[in-house]
């Protein structure tokens, strides 16, 4: 029951607070973060459908207003459903109180229990509290204590410090003293790094303390043992044997113990230099092996002697690039990390370093390429281009390669200079050897021709022809052969070939210009020379003459334009403004051809006159007996002129002539009746008349030039020649005085050379003029001129 | 003056014989000596009026034969020697002779020219015979004409006569052989001007050989000069070792004596052989050549001469002659302004239809000369004005 009233109560605690209960659940509400803090209320009271917030009527609302609810229902409702109503509300109150109390009833013992626990928790803290204030007491007491400790002890800690700094200085003190016996051992255990590493340590100091007695010594110690230090690493650095690994070990301590890094330089490049200069002994040895201006040792084994019989260009080459080069550039590059690399030196150091290192290899690169430049040079006698031309190419490759380890320095242009060289003595070589090839065939020429000549005609007539094709085609092909060597100079895989600073000059200046075109120039120097030999004692035999003229005209008409051609088609000549013309060469080799073959006709015609001179000055023409026969000698130069003129048409085309007939007989008939036109008044005319008539007939007729340059034709050649001779014969006519048979004599001789030269030469009337002019001469000289019947001349001729 | 065209004088014989009257300084005038064996050989003694440009000619008769050789006196204007050919039925032989001309009075009188069917002789004054039986080739006259010796070129000898005040009788001096090689004979010979003319030059040959009269030793010799006969020979009137040569290879050959391996210049103008050259006696760089083929050629060796620069006219000399003074003055400036002369050829003269075997400078004019060809022509030319002018400016 009491749970009753108490839920009565409580309710009426509940409807009396009313107000007052609403907020505490608002409170709640906000405490517990509910929004809905009235649906437990709602469920319960089973009508969710009203409007709880704002609605008056809503038994569950906050705003609930029990006057207008009732109001409300009593308004609305019918008084069953009041009664209904009431009923309701009543079971619903008595449910509700029921339910409070099963609440009441449920919290009641952890009430209780509560109580209990807070009880206990007071008890508890009450002890705490004792306990609390215990350890405050003692904590107080221990502040205290440790106070007084610390003070007690405060002078006794710095002692301590002091202790300690002292025990420092003095372990630094001990390592000062123990030095000079650990730097002993460390040189003697040839650990330089450490004594090195404890000298720069201890160096200070010792300098800091210089002044004090005791470390002078220590000082001085030092330095003697260092100066030992810094000997051996000297004498080390020295040593020949030793690597550049060791010398980097040994100029970096050097370098830490304050050696001034110029004379390191110096010293490390001349310690270098004792290296290459052996290496350069050797090719230097090398050389004077090859040229054998150095014989090898008498004492030495014959296999030995053998093999320092001089290495060939490749091997030399090669032996220079693998010691010298590579010997060069370890040198370089070793210096670099020394001196150069080093990142703690400083500018000007560095560019004096530099200097020197670049000075140093300039000067022994120069003694390299002078021993490079002698070898290729000693490259002459042998024929084959490959070797050298790999040589050449290795030494450039690898002149390449040095190039970028030393940037500043362009080893590359003396390089390049050296294989031009070399290229270009190939090429001096090359002509010089066709020059004697040229010789050569000239000699080979002359020896035919003074040989016996063979039997049989056909042969003969063939021969000067077969020589000229024979020096041509061997001429041809040994050029080609040479342009075909020198090709190998501009192969594909040749480096230095591809360089358009050694292959233009190569091609256009070196092959062009110093091999074709100076052969050819060569060929008409030595034509021309020919020509020009003084006095007849070295007289060149004329069928050389014959044969280099052709030779020369050949050249203008067809070699020079094919060689040149081969040439730059081969050797990819572009630039055709500097070089010598076509056109020049052509205009040479036509001037010597026609030189060459002037001075055969001057020879040829020298000959014959030589013969026709001796023949008129020997003779008593006062007193020879009346003619007989032909003279020998008129005999004997028209064979020789027949001979002339086989040899000249075996090179030579037979020309134009002014007037043709190929009837001998016809010319005759001619020849008399003028002869006998004239006769009459040679013999009876004064002779003022004679001078006049022989006057006016020069005023028609051209004059005659007697060695004037002839054409490159049979007839005309041979026209030169007789006209030289015929000349030579009224010359001579003119300084003798004849007798009566002596003219006869004259008379049958032109007649005779009247009947057999015309078919040689160009204008008939040529001969027939100065054939007249001779008689005339004759005639002039006479003391008795009567000539001789004309018909008895031919007879005469006839026979003989 | 006007016109610079040659003087042609045609002779009836053929002649092959020229010289200037050396003696004779005032005039121009040449000797010609003609050469026929059937008629009376003549000396025409040419004088040419360089004024009125007109030669005035008297012929001589030659009683002896036909003339090959004509020289002058250098001593007496009116001597001459001819080589002459003497042809007997068998046998021609040449002989020299020393000959006047006729008449010390003035020769070119008109009455003597025009009376030409009866010419005068020309006087004998006495043979110049060597002591044996030799061809005389040519004769010289000493050069300097201080001394009355002469000089003959015999085939295998040299001889040299002295002549008496009257030159009527020739005496040998002395005489040497000269060994050629093999048969060669003399054929031509210089006297040399300087050294105290004591060396003549000779050819026989191919060769040239220097040879001292005092001693008839052999000073020098040019072995090959030319590749041919050699034909001529001159001295350069100015510098003493210079000697100039021609012959049968077309070729002139200038030569310094002293050293003969090689030609100081060589000159190949003519297409015949050359038959005479000649140094102007007074500009050394003009040389006259004349060829069988029938030209004659004036060279300029301006490089070879004794005025190698040009004329050097020296301001110094208008002290001397203020009046003149500047005259000399401007010539001096015009010659420097000229570009130095070169070589090479001044003037070919084709009037010769014939071999022209005699050329010859004038004595008396520097700038005349006369050539003989074979046909009788002479062609008396002068040097062309514009070169004269070079040279005098």
């Amino acid at each position: 029951m009491v749970d009753r009233i108490d839920r009565r109560s409580s309710q009426n605690i509940n409807e009396n607070t009313a107000n007052e209960e609403r907020r505490h659940r608002r409170d709640l509400k906000t405490y517990y973060g509910l929004e809905n803090g009235d649906s437990d209320l709602k469920g319960h009271e089973g009508n969710p459908h009203m409007p709880f917030t704002t609605d008056p009527c809503n038994i569950d609302g906050a705003i609930f207003q029990p006057q207008t609810y009732l109001s409300k229902l009593i308004q609305e409702r019918s008084l069953t459903e009041l009664m209904d109503e009431e009923q309701k509300m009543v079971r619903d109150i008595r449910g509700l109180d029921s339910d409070m109390q099963t609440l009441v009833y449920e919290n009641y013992n952890k009430f209780i229990s509560a109580t209990d626990t807070i009880r206990k928790m007071k008890n508890d803290f009450r002890k705490m509290e004792d306990e609390m204030d215990h350890l405050a007491s003692n904590m107080s007491a221990i502040t205290e204590f440790s106070g007084n400790i610390s003070s007690t002890l405060q002078d006794r800690r710095q002692k301590i410090t002091k202790l300690a700094g002292v025990h420092s200085l003095l372990k630094k003190l001990q390592f000062l003293f123990e030095l000079p016996a650990r730097l002993n051992k460390c040189i003697e255990i040839e650990a330089f790094v450490q004594a090195v590493r404890y000298y720069t340590k201890a160096q200070r100091v010792l300098h800091q303390y210089e002044h004090m007695p005791s470390f002078q010594g220590i000082n001085t110690d030092c330095e003697a043992i260092i100066k030992q230090l810094r000997c051996k690493l000297r004498e080390k650095f020295r040593q020949k044997e030793s690597t550049a690994k060791q010398l980097t070990e040994c100029v970096d301590l050097l370098l830490q113990l304050g050696e001034p890094a110029e004379s390191l330089c110096d010293e490390f490049l001349s310690h270098a230099k004792h290296k290459l200069d052996e290496d350069l002994k050797e090719l230097d040895k090398q050389i004077k092996l090859y040229s054998g201006e150095l014989n090898p040792g008498h004492d030495e084994r014959p296999a030995q002697a053998y093999i320092s019989a001089g290495m060939d260009v490749l091997e030399f080459v090669d032996s220079g690039c693998n010691g010298f080069l590579s010997n060069i550039c370890l040198v370089i590059a070793s210096y670099n990390d020394m001196f150069l690399n080093r990142p703690q030196t400083d500018e000007s150091l560095d560019t004096i370093a530099l200097r020197k290192l670049v000075l140093f290899v300039n000067e022994l690169m120069e003694q390299y390429f002078n021993f490079v430049r002698q070898r290729v040079q000693l490259e002459k006698e042998t024929g084959d281009n490959t070797i050298l031309v790999r040589a050449l190419d290795r030494f450039h490759r690898r002149l390449q390669a040095m190039n970028k380890l030393l940037p500043d320095t362009d080893f590359s242009r003396a390089g390049t200079e050296i294989v031009s060289r070399g290229a270009r003595d190939r090429v001096a070589h090359y002509l010089q050897s066709l020059k004697q090839h040229f010789a050569d065939c000239l000699t080979d020429i002359r020896q035919n021709l003074a040989a016996p000549r063979l039997v049989g005609k056909q042969d003969h007539s063939a021969r000067l022809a077969e020589l000229l094709s024979n020096m041509q085609t061997s001429v041809v092909e040994q050029i080609k052969s040479v342009l075909g060597n020198l090709q190998a100079f501009i192969a594909s895989d040749i480096t230095f070939a591809m360089k358009p600073y050694f292959r233009g000059p190569f091609c256009s200046q070196d092959v062009r210009e110093g091999l074709v075109v100076a052969f050819v120039k060569h060929v008409c120097t030595v034509c021309n020379d020919f020509c020009e030999v003084p006095g007849d004692k070295t007289m060149s035999p004329p069928a050389l003459l014959m044969i280099l003229s052709r030779f020369c005209i050949d050249l203008e008409n067809a070699t020079i334009s094919y060689l040149l051609s081969l040439a730059e088609e081969q050797f990819m000549v572009e630039d055709k403004a500097t070089v010598t013309a076509m056109s020049e060469l052509f205009a040479m080799a036509k001037d010597t051809g026609q030189r060459l073959l002037n001075h055969y006709v001057r020879v040829q015609g020298l000959t014959i006159s030589q013969m026709l001179r001796k023949s008129v000055e020997t003779r008593d023409w006062l007193n020879t007996i009346e003619p007989r026969n032909v003279r020998a000698v008129m005999k004997r130069v028209v064979e020789d002129i027949t001979a002339i003129d086989m040899q000249v048409g075996q090179l030579y085309e037979e020309g134009v002539r002014k007037e043709r007939s190929s009837d001998s007989s016809r010319r005759t008939h001619a020849l008399s009746a003028t002869q006998q036109n004239r006769r009459p008044q040679w013999n009876y005319a004064p002779s003022v008349d004679n001078s006049l008539m022989s006057n006016i007939q020069k005023l028609f007729s051209e004059k005659i030039e007697i060695f004037s340059a002839v054409e490159f034709s049979k007839v005309s050649v041979l026209t030169g020649i007789v006209k030289i001779s015929l000349k030579t014969f009224l010359e001579c006519v003119r300084l003798r005085t004849f007798g009566k048979y002596g003219l006869q004599q004259i008379q049958v001789d032109t007649h005779y050379l009247q009947l057999y030269l015309w078919r040689f030469v160009s204008d008939e009337n040529l001969v027939q003029v100065l054939l007249d002019e001779i008689v005339c001469s004759a005639v002039h000289r006479c003391v008795e001129p009567a000539m001789m019947e004309p018909s008895v001349i031919d007879l005469i001729c006839e026979r003989g | 003056m006007e016109d610079e065209a040659p003087v042609i004088y045609g002779l009836e014989f053929q002649a092959r014989s020229l010289c200037a009257q050396e003696a004779e300084t005032d005039n121009i005038r040449f000797l010609v000596g003609t050469q026929s064996l059937r008629a009376e050989n003549q000396v025409h003694y040419i004088d040419f009026d360089d004024e009125n440009n007109v030669i005035n000619k008297t012929v001589f008769l030659h009683r002896e034969g036909e003339i090959w050789n004509i020289s002058s006196s250098t001593f007496d204007a009116s001597l001459l020697s001819t080589c002459f050919n003497k042809t007997s039925d068998a046998k021609s032989e040449l002989r020299a002779a020393v000959w006047q001309l006729p008449g010390t009075a003035d020769p070119f009188n008109p009455s003597a020219d025009d009376t030409s069917s009866s010419h005068p002789h020309l006087q004998f004054k006495c043979y110049l015979t060597p002591e044996e039986h030799s061809d005389v080739k040519g004769v010289l006259w000493h050069p300097g004409g201080d001394s009355h010796s002469v000089i003959g070129l015999c085939e295998d000898k040299i001889v040299c006569w002295d002549l008496d005040s009257a030159s009527s009788s020739a005496k040998v001096t002395s005489s040497t052989s000269v060994e050629g090689r093999g048969q060669h004979k003399l054929t031509c010979g210089r006297w040399n001007p300087h050294h105290n003319c004591n060396q003549i030059a000779t050819a026989n040959d191919t060769s040239i050989r220097g040879i001292d009269l005092r001693s008839m030793s052999q000073v020098y010799q040019i072995e090959s000069a030319h590749s041919q006969m050699v034909r001529d020979l001159d001295f350069n009137p100015n510098k003493q070792y210079y000697l100039v040569s021609c012959g049968d290879d077309c070729r002139v050959k200038f030569w310094d004596t002293r050293n003969v391996t090689v030609p100081l210049k060589v000159l190949s103008e003519h297409s015949h052989w050359v038959w005479s050259v000649r140094y102007n006696h007074f500009h050394d760089q003009l040389v006259l050549t004349s060829s069988s083929d029938s030209r004659v050629i004036l060279n300029s060796v301006v490089s070879l001469s004794s005025e190698p620069y040009g004329r050097l006219t020296e301001k110094d000399d208008t002290d001397d002659a203020e009046n003149e003074g500047k005259k000399y003055v401007t010539k001096t400036f015009s010659s420097r302004n000229h570009e130095p002369p070169k070589d090479g050829v001044i003037a070919t003269y084709e009037e010769h239809e014939d071999s022209v075997y005699a050329v010859d400078w004038s004595s008396a004019d520097p700038w005349t000369f006369a050539s003989l060809s074979y046909d009788g022509r002479v062609v008396i030319n002068r040097v062309p004005r514009s070169e004269k002018y070079k040279i005098l400016l």
